[in-house]
């Protein structure tokens, strides 16, 4: 007789929820677009439903915009930060999208 | 529960925390909850320009929620562990 077998849980996925899509990217380079002006890119190590993350190999890019009193131009300021390893707390998370590999 | 697992393999070590408001906290990690709220011993002043008058603080408790980042020592994360342990959370059915 044959067991439909799928009543215990599986790790398998049958329907792609927004979750399942950051999980493909489970030990791939990421791109995280945060709040305030803020990118991180690095390794994704871990995360759960809140977003919370732990990215490895990270560096941070923090982009100001200042504006010129007199000819009103404004002016792209990047600042960037490399940390080996940082958690991430998922409140502060725009975004998440791979970042394409080259292989 | 898994950050709130994480953490409390990460305790006794040092860990830097950057709050929302860009302060900088250094210091060892006594203690954390479900609500990854932080308790932090041994803290120490790391970036005197974004940090406020905090001259002879032993300790520390931060509200999780104002956290923006934990920098980790890499060598103390275990990367294959988090990411097979990260595969399991997410295929358990959430909280309804």
């Amino acid at each position: 007789m044959a067991d439909e077998g799928d009543q215990a849980t599986t790790t398998t996925t049958s329907v792609e929820e927004p979750l399942d899509l950051v999980r493909l990217s489970l030990d791939e380079k990421v791109c995280v677009k945060m709040r305030n002006e803020r990118e991180l890119r690095g390794r994704l190590h871990a995360f759960d439903q809140h977003l919370n993350m732990i990215l490895g190999d990270v560096e941070e890019t923090i982009t100001t915009i200042e504006i010129d009193e007199e000819t009103f131009e404004q002016i792209y300021r990047p600042t960037k930060r490399q940390i080996p390893m940082l958690f991430v707390r998922g409140d502060g998370v725009i975004l998440i999208s791979p970042l394409a590999k080259q292989s | 529960m898994l950050f709130y697992s994480f953490f409390k393999s990460l305790v006794g070590k040092e860990v830097v925390i950057e709050l929302k408001n860009d302060l900088s906290i250094a210091g060892t990690l006594q203690s954390v909850d479900q609500y990854l709220n932080v308790k932090l011993t041994e803290v120490q002043v790391l970036d005197p320009e974004k940090y406020p008058h905090i001259q002879s603080v032993t300790s520390a408790f931060v509200r999780g929620s104002v956290i923006r980042y934990i920098q980790l020592p890499p060598d103390d994360v275990d990367t294959q562990l988090l990411q097979e342990a990260t595969r399991k959370e997410i295929t358990q059915p959430r909280k309804e």
